[in-house]
């Protein structure tokens, strides 16, 4: 793999894994508003999709969605300022962590609601399309999500009208507290989507940040030429809970054992990807430090910027549903 | 002034708004046939890439009219009946309301959701809602719901223009109903503006969308009885013109609210709160509220007409305000 490529992937895995560390801290210190659901052990999906992208392609993104904000050129200070409901925030503290959005680089908006932004997603391949626009549209869902009627429905639309949209399955083994096995009748959601019709389906290690940057590929060169919707069904591991504090109210160990996680970790998409950086000679480890020691820095620095930010006027709330005034 | 039906109305603003602005698109189901005639001919004109039949699948069809929307068209979809926006009511209320507001302005949907609202002619219980009431409770979209050709093609026009996602309530009563005036040309109807549809001194009648049609029937029996009402339309429910219905029961001293959506928590019931708060001292009479009792459209012709306000109904109520 090229150096430069090799190490902005590595890079933004680090970040999310960060930022998201930064974010458990702070969470347990009790100084974020709200629920907040990390995505640690599945930074090399958001990384790898979004590395080919154009800074004008657009994403769209879930409740699981820090990953992928940051992943798509994300400021971790607005983003950390919003979580910590600031009005520095990308949203002046009204949407927090599940509704973050800078639709100036292509960030149409993490959901709250499983699978709420599909509907939208393939909304923009519609536009893009419309006008004769090679740019793609690419939404994020969890496995749970792919369950939902919206998922399939905009599938069939995506296929009739043959669209620029990339959904992307982030297959993380569980549906909030209940595993996947569980809860679909098939864990394989890329054989579903190619009976589906229309749709070129793929399934990929979500945890090899080098495959899933190579099916996101194929699936936008398909896209840019007119030739439809793909699916990239990444199998991958929730290394977290469903939500930061989740024990308080579940226990520890209540749908899933220690032991299964402990094992579940040494596939870790940092670790699997730095071995073979530094087996292959690609970055030296002297680099990869850097790599940490910046990264942490940096997030260190977002929670200063958003604790040294004021919290919004009580009077912001009032203001901003419609574009006209009322 | 040259007479055309409600359908005619519709059809002329989607043709008109399609030739003025070419980000307008047009989704739905049937819509290149047009089963009832609102989208006729418009296919001809623009093409299969702006008049678009979709499938039957609420949720994505909203969904992408949304997103759609986000990137700069101008989408709008005809989702039939009523009833069948409760199949897309997480586009609606978790999203197309909320994502402005949510995202810090970030983002706007210019976008119109076509739908048929109330009974007509024991259509049954799962096509017969009337559910503009619920939409205006929801927050962040704008509700707006012609009474009369004249103000469907004008107030369309305005809906299409908005930034702001509007859900566009055509009254089913209506569209199979009488031609009415409707001037020629690019008369656009802003949202928000209520319209005093009959000038009287004794009563105001708040009536919505087809029930304004059974007031002014109402209105000309009492007149003939010596009692005259002031019927007033607010024509959107979001925004609403508080102002003018405030206005109008100050100076008659009386209100009735018109409604064919349920009893319970309708637009009704916020006119009569509003009217509570802001003109208690000016009322001389209760308010009344006449709309549907809480229960499912029934489809027997003898059941239907039992639950759905009427001209009769409207009549018995205000005659009771004079203890007739």
């Amino acid at each position: 793999m090229e150096k430069d490529l090799a190490a902005q992937l590595y890079r933004t895995m680090v970040r999310i894994r960060y930022f998201e560390q930064t974010i458990s801290k702070w969470f347990y210190r009790g100084k974020i508003p709200g629920f907040v659901h990390l995505y640690i052990g599945e930074e090399a999906i958001a990384s790898g999709v979004c590395a080919p992208l154009k800074k004008d392609d657009c994403i769209s993104s879930t409740h699981r969605g820090h990953g992928h904000v940051l992943a798509k050129g994300g400021d971790p200070k607005r983003m950390m300022a919003e979580i910590f409901g600031r009005a520095t925030g990308y949203c002046r503290g009204k949407g927090g962590s599940m509704h973050l959005a800078d639709l100036s680089i292509g960030v149409m908006g993490t959901n709250g609601i499983l699978a709420g932004g599909v509907g939208m997603a393939t909304g923009f391949g519609l536009a893009f399309k419309e006008t004769g626009s090679d740019r793609v549209s690419v939404v994020f869902i969890g496995d749970a999500a792919a369950t939902q009627g919206i998922v399939w429905e905009s599938l069939n639309l995506a296929g009739l009208w043959q669209l620029p949209v990339i959904y992307v399955i982030e297959n993380n083994g569980f549906g909030e507290y209940t595993p996947t096995e569980k809860l679909s009748s098939t864990v394989d959601f890329a054989g579903r989507a190619r009976n589906w019709g229309g749709v070129a389906a793929q399934s990929v290690d979500g945890n090899d940040v080098q495959a899933v940057y190579q099916a996101t590929q194929v699936a936008l060169s398909r896209a840019r030429a007119g030739q439809g919707p793909s699916l990239i069904d990444c199998k991958t591991y929730r290394f977290m809970g469903h939500n930061e504090g989740e024990e308080a109210s579940i226990g520890e160990w209540s749908y899933r054992s220690k032991e299964e996680l402990e094992k579940k970790k040494k596939h870790d998409p940092i670790k699997i990807f730095e071995m073979t950086l530094i087996n292959e000679r690609v970055l030296s480890p002297e680099t990869l430090e850097s790599i940490h020691a910046q990264a942490k820095t940096e997030m260190e620095e977002a929670v200063t910027y958003a604790l040294d930010s004021p919290l919004p006027d009580p009077q912001e709330a009032l203001v901003g549903v419609f574009s006209s005034p009322q | 002034m040259r007479q055309i039906s409600y359908v005619k109305a519709i059809n002329e603003a989607l043709r008109e708004e399609m030739q003025r602005d070419e980000r307008v698109i047009l989704l739905g189901e049937d819509i290149e046939l047009s089963v009832y005639g609102p989208t006729k001919g418009l296919i001809d004109e623009f093409g299969p890439r702006r008049v678009r039949n979709t499938p039957i699948t609420e949720q994505a069809v909203t969904g992408a009219a949304l997103g759609a929307s986000m990137m700069g068209l101008r989408p709008i979809v005809d989702l039939m009946q009523g009833n069948f926006l409760y199949l897309a009511m997480d586009q609606f209320a978790n999203q197309a309301a909320k994502a402005r507001y949510m995202f810090g302005e970030q983002v706007s949907f210019p976008v119109v959701f076509i739908a048929e609202t109330g009974a007509f002619e024991s259509a049954g219980a799962q096509h017969s809602d009337s559910p503009h009431s619920l939409f205006m409770h929801v927050g962040g979209l704008k509700v707006a719901i012609p009474s009369c050709p004249a103000d469907a093609k004008g107030l369309l026009k305005a809906a299409i223009r908005d930034d702001d996602p509007v859900m566009f309530f055509e009254p089913v009563a209506l569209l199979a109903g009488d031609k009415g005036p409707v001037p020629e040309g690019d008369v656009v109807i802003p949202l928000g503006k209520a319209d005093v549809k009959r000038a009287g001194k004794d009563v105001t009648v708040v009536a919505i969308g087809a029930m304004l049609r059974e007031a002014l029937a109402a209105a000309q029996k009492l007149f003939e009885a010596g009692i005259d009402i002031e019927v007033v339309d607010p024509r959107t429910l979001v925004p609403l013109d508080r102002d003018t219905i405030t206005a109008s029961v100050r100076k008659t001293g009386r209100l009735i609210v018109v409604d064919e959506a349920h009893r319970t928590c309708g637009v009704a019931s916020e006119i009569a709160a509003l009217v509570g708060e802001r003109c208690f001292g000016d009322l001389k009479t209760p308010v009344q509220i006449i709309a549907s009792p809480d229960v499912p459209i029934p489809f027997s012709p003898v059941l239907e007409q039992a639950v759905i306000p009427s001209a009769r109904r409207i009549e018995a109520g205000v005659r009771s305000l004079f203890g007739g």
